[in-house]
């Protein structure tokens, strides 16, 4: 069960705008999908450990020499506000 | 001629090109035309001329390749609206991979947003129809994909499956879908949407299709820290029998919740098995049907973390009055669909203070009961065989009201990933007039095993629902007319 | 009466030649944007695979701090929404860090984790607003720097002794070679978290942070302000709120730096696009042995090679550049200056001119230093006529004698004194009286304050002495 409350508690932590009427349908719809989910406390998990990783590797890791950064022109022309050296975007705490 | 070639696998193709006797020039023209005309909305990009690549074993057999793939300069959006015209500065290993090995790129396959859906109307981009009823779901995330190889639009096509979004397509296409084993295949360059369980693989019109693909997308990219070298060379199958290889059945994925239809289709395909001379047993998998849940927790929560990246900052279009928060919100609203927002906000909740462990640490130890279901099977069977949907193709609009029916669509399929293990779907024949999937799964890195075995039974069944394009063609005039029961 | 409870977390950017997670270079002052790729940009599809130099350095350091080495630790996503943050998640590490459990000097060191560095935002100025909104520009240049996270104990309980560690830790960083240690450019970062207790209290009251003071000066300012301001909250029977402050050292005022009700979940959970670092013994062995002389070992080195007092060495190891500015002179006296006559003018004399300077802005020359020691030494100037000249040095640099003969500062010669002597003894009859009764009288002083005032300084006050006996024999 998720209430009204914590939909928009959530929406603000993952940065979602719903409308009024998305909230209650939100809350309702999460309701019905975390009821069935909430079917895993059936089982007994105690001393069960945790996966995160299927593949059983460690250190992977990557030789410290540099290759050629993507040329900034490139990367700049996908962005939606650019100012030719940078991504433009609203000051935190401004507006 | 065209007729001719279009009716052709991709390994054959790739043989004629290879001996001379076909152009992959006209090869990749006659695709190319059926791709540009396509009106499935099966595709969401097609290269106006066949790009430059090397004389390979692939013999420049074009390939579709779902949007989620970064291709350098090609429009990649994931079937998003939130990453509409980004132009990849670069090209995913997988794709690249197949390129070199004279594969171009026909065009990019609409799917459900970020690969969140079963039945490819979640796709920012409209909904792909099924080429065997056209009022039908060609299934989910990878439907653009399989409803071009179906309808004979591309000879074989790439998608991702994160919990069945290559083989329930692939089954309600009627071709095959390969879900290969986690870190077989890099990553790199794929949209992500849940790390821990996506892997990319093949669709195609039949298993050795598939394997030929397979073979020239496996190995370790320095690119990927989870991919894995392949530990033995990928062959073509060419088993005729089955002698000797035990198929385990879990009457948690076969039993209750399949329908008749299906049920029939598959329990001819175990018949057939017995006839190859494999042998069946029934092996438990008791955490199975807690897959669901656990998926649904696990992936979410992967995904509300791999979506923030889509902030309107340095790629994609921007919403927003000049307000950073205002811009967040706004670019995000107007930028993702319903079940991804969804999707998002269950994730987000899950792994919120104070549910991390009711939700997320508990999904965790599922999957791992779920792999020591899988492992203790292995100790009998050599596969598993189950069926690869519950349902056939379901109607348009059909579940789109109730979320938690759609997520039931990957029942069957979503047990594997969570393990990551590899798994095959193959059209076992048809219910109803609509394609039924087998599924064939095997311990990790057993591709091979699962070649052979898909292959012989293949062979034994002998569907030829594929190509499909005499019926696309015809279909243009009339809308309504469904595909006629395949040849058999 | 209350006591302080101080904790320090550091943040230090490796000096790795590429970043944490992809291959760009690392760069400083560099045109904005020009070390970026798909992966330090958060672009769709790009995964991070871990630099091997920035593991090694961090094993480094757990080892040089003597910490206990995670058999097996794992990175977590750390999730918020932030322009510097391309990815909405910074990869760190959360429940299983890289090292924990060590202690330096007599500080304990909780944890010691890896993680990237955001990217750098600066006001766009002239580059223009949105929507009439100040707006700003993101340089990822910096974003994906290798960073480690230092944390400490709550063990410290004077703002003296934090900044006093504080720097202790930047030697022996800078020591190792892991990172350039400048706070002035921000390769190396300070928090400070404070509270305050009733003396004799075991229980800790509510902390406070104090974020990035980028001097050993500002962090002790800072937590000195913070002390108070917390002591008047609860003297005056109020409740000291958890939240995090900026200390602005102009003013030298504390002010919120977010506002408290936007409460963080940052929702870490196990980064499923990298795979568990497991420290080989090869690993191990090759961090282990890349570790050179820390600070702990020079001062003691400096006791027993050079003789100096315990103090004097810990406070010349203890920071880094008086530690090197010492051996330098020494070296470039040759055996001109006496090891301990330079160490003590470094201690007593050099650090209290040198103030808070970097070390780039010092003028003064180790070799002109030395010099200037062993001009003292043979008496050709005094003690208080070398603290002037040291005054010149510290300002302008230069060679000592030059601004000893440029400024007349020379010892007095043999003729001179004797005169001013002579004249001293005629001004004071009355002196030379009572020296004369009692040759040993204190009266003497009053002789030698005037030769001293009359010369300048420039005398040598035993000789002036002996002088003034020798004449009243
Ligand atoms: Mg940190
Ligand atoms: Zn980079």
């Amino acid at each position: 069960m998720i209430d009204r409350e914590q939909v928009l508690h959530v929406a603000k932590l993952a940065r979602l705008k719903l409308g009024e009427d998305e909230v209650e349908r939100m809350s309702g719809e999460l309701s019905t999908i975390l009821d069935h989910i909430e079917k895993i406390n059936e089982l007994d998990l105690d001393d069960v450990e945790p996966t995160s990783h299927v593949v059983q590797v460690e250190n992977v890791l990557r030789p410290d020499e540099p290759r050629e950064s993507w040329p900034r022109e490139r990367m700049l022309d996908e962005a939606p506000d650019s100012t030719g050296a940078g991504f433009r975007v609203p000051s935190p705490g401004a507006g | 001629m065209s007729q001719e070639i279009l009716s052709l696998t991709a390994a054959e193709a790739a043989e004629r090109v290879r001996a001379g006797e076909l152009s992959a020039a006209e090869l990749f023209g006659a695709y190319r035309e059926r791709a540009a005309a396509e009106d499935l909305n099966a595709f969401l990009w097609v290269a106006d001329e066949a790009p430059e690549v090397p004389d390979g074993p692939l013999g420049g057999v074009p390939l579709a390749v779902k949007d989620l793939f970064c291709v350098e300069n090609v429009p990649s959006a994931a079937g998003s609206r939130i990453l509409e015209g980004y132009r990849p500065p670069y090209t995913a290993t997988a794709v690249r991979r197949l390129r070199d090995a004279g594969a171009p790129v026909l065009g990019k396959t609409n799917q459900d947003e970020f690969a969140m859906g079963s039945s490819n109307e979640n796709s920012g981009y409209g909904p792909v129809q099924n080429p065997w009823d056209r009022e039908r779901v060609p299934g989910g995330s990878s439907g653009g994909s399989a409803a071009a190889v179906a309808a004979g639009l591309a000879p074989w096509a790439i998608g991702t499956d994160t919990g069945g979004s290559i083989r329930q397509p692939a089954a309600l296409c009627g071709i095959v879908g390969l879900k290969p084993t986690y870190g077989a295949v890099s990553r790199y360059g794929m949209i992500a949407f849940a790390s821990s369980l996506d892997q990319c693989g093949p669709l195609t019109r039949d298993v050795t299709d598939a394997a030929l693909l397979f073979k020239h997308m496996v190995g370790r990219d320095r690119c990927d820290s989870t991919s894995l070298e392949f530990p033995e060379e990928v062959e073509l199958p060419s088993a005729e029998r089955l002698d000797g290889m035990r198929f385990g059945v879990p009457p948690e994925l076969s039993g209750e919740g399949v329908e008749p239809g299906v049920r029939e289709v598959f329990e001819r395909g175990l018949k057939l098995i017995e006839d190859l001379g494999g042998s069946l047993e029934e092996v438990s998998l008791p955490h199975s049907p807690h897959g669901i849940s656990a998926y649904y927790v696990i992936a979410p929560a992967e995904a509300s973390a791999n979506l923030a990246r889509y902030d309107g900052v340095r790629y994609g279009p921007r919403s927003g009055n000049g307000d950073l928060t205002e811009m967040y919100e706004q670019t995000r609203r107007d930028g993702f669909g319903p079940e991804v927002r969804r999707r998002i906000m269950l994730g987000t909740y899950a792994l919120s203070s104070g549910y991390y462990e009711a939700y997320y640490g508990r999904a965790q130890r599922v999957r791992t009961k779920i792999a020591e279901d899988f492992k203790a099977a292995f100790d009998k069977v050599d596969l598993i065989v189950t069926p690869t949907s519950p349902t056939v193709a379901f109607k348009l609009g059909e579940r789109t009201a109730d979320p938690l029916a759609m997520y039931m669509s990957d029942y069957c399929t979503v047990p594997m990933p969570l393990a990551g293990i590899p798994a095959i779907s193959i059209p076992g024949g048809l219910s109803e007039g609509l394609p039924v999937g087998i599924q064939l799964a095997g311990p990790a890195f057993s591709e091979n095993r699962i070649f052979q075995g898909a292959f012989a039974l293949e062979q034994a069944i002998g569907f030829e629902g594929v190509p499909r394009f005499e019926r696309q063609d015809a279909d243009r005039s009339s809308q309504d007319a469904g595909p006629e029961a395949p040849r058999k | 009466m209350y006591e302080p409870v101080i904790g320090l977390e550091i943040h230090c950017q490796l000096k790795t030649r590429t970043k944490m997670f992809c291959s760009c270079a690392l760069s400083f002052g560099d045109e904005p944007n020009t070390h970026t790729c798909p992966v330090c940009l958060g672009h769709p599809g790009s995964l991070p695979v871990t630099n091997e130099r920035a593991v090694e350095y961090g094993l480094m350091i757990g080892l040089a701090l003597g910490c206990e080495i995670a058999p097996r630790s794992i990175f977590h996503r750390k999730n918020y929404f932030y322009p510097d943050l391309p990815k909405g998640y910074q990869i760190s590490q959360y429940d299983i860090p890289l090292a924990s459990g060590g202690r330096l000097g007599d500080v304990r060191i909780h944890r010691v984790h890896l993680e990237e560095d955001a990217a750098k935002l600066v006001h766009a100025g002239e580059s223009g607003r949105i929507h009439g909104s100040e707006a700003s520009v993101v340089d990822f240049n910096r974003g994906g720097t290798p960073l480690v996270e230092i944390v400490t104990e709550p063990d410290l309980r004077t703002a003296e002794d934090a900044a006093e560690f504080g720097r202790l830790l930047q030697a022996t960083l800078r020591a190792m070679g892991v990172s350039d240690v400048s706070m002035e450019e921000g390769s190396l970062r300070c928090d400070a978290n404070v509270s305050i207790r009733p003396a004799g209290e075991a229980t800790f009251g509510t902390k406070t942070e104090l974020k990035n003071m980028n001097s050993w000066t500002f962090l002790r300012r800072g937590i000195l302000a913070e002390i108070e301001r917390q002591e008047e909250i609860v003297g005056s029977g109020g409740e000291v709120e958890q939240e995090t402050l900026h200390f602005d050292p102009q003013s030298g005022a504390l002010s919120p730096l977010r506002s408290k009700e936007e409460a963080h979940d940052y929702r870490y959970f196990p980064e499923p696009d990298l795979v568990p670092l497991a420290p080989s013994d090869e690993m191990l062995e090759r961090a282990r042995s890349a570790i050179p002389e820390l600070p702990a070992q020079r001062a003691e080195r400096f006791r027993s090679d050079l003789g100096l007092p315990e103090e004097t060495a810990r406070v010349l190891a203890h920071r880094f550049e008086l530690g090197d500015f010492y051996e330098q002179a020494v070296a470039a006296a040759d055996g001109g200056a006496d090891p301990k006559a330079l160490a003590n003018w470094v201690k007593n004399e050099l650090v209290q001119r040198l103030g808070d300077a970097d070390r780039d802005d010092w003028k003064v020359e180790p070799d002109a230093f030395a010099r200037l020691v062993a001009l003292v030494g043979d008496k050709t100037v005094s003690q208080s006529a070398a603290k002037e000249v040291l005054d010149a040095l510290v300002a302008e640099g230069g060679d000592p004698q030059a601004i000893v003969d440029a400024k007349g500062l020379g010892a007095a010669g043999a003729d001179e004194l004797a005169e001013v002597v002579e004249r001293a003894l005629a001004d004071n009859p009355d002196v030379v009286e009572k020296l004369k009764a009692d040759p040993g009288s204190k009266a003497v002083g009053a002789i030698v304050g005037a030769v001293m005032r009359e010369t300048k300084g420039r005398a040598d006050g035993g000789e002036v002495q002996r002088l003034i006996r020798e004449r009243i024999g």
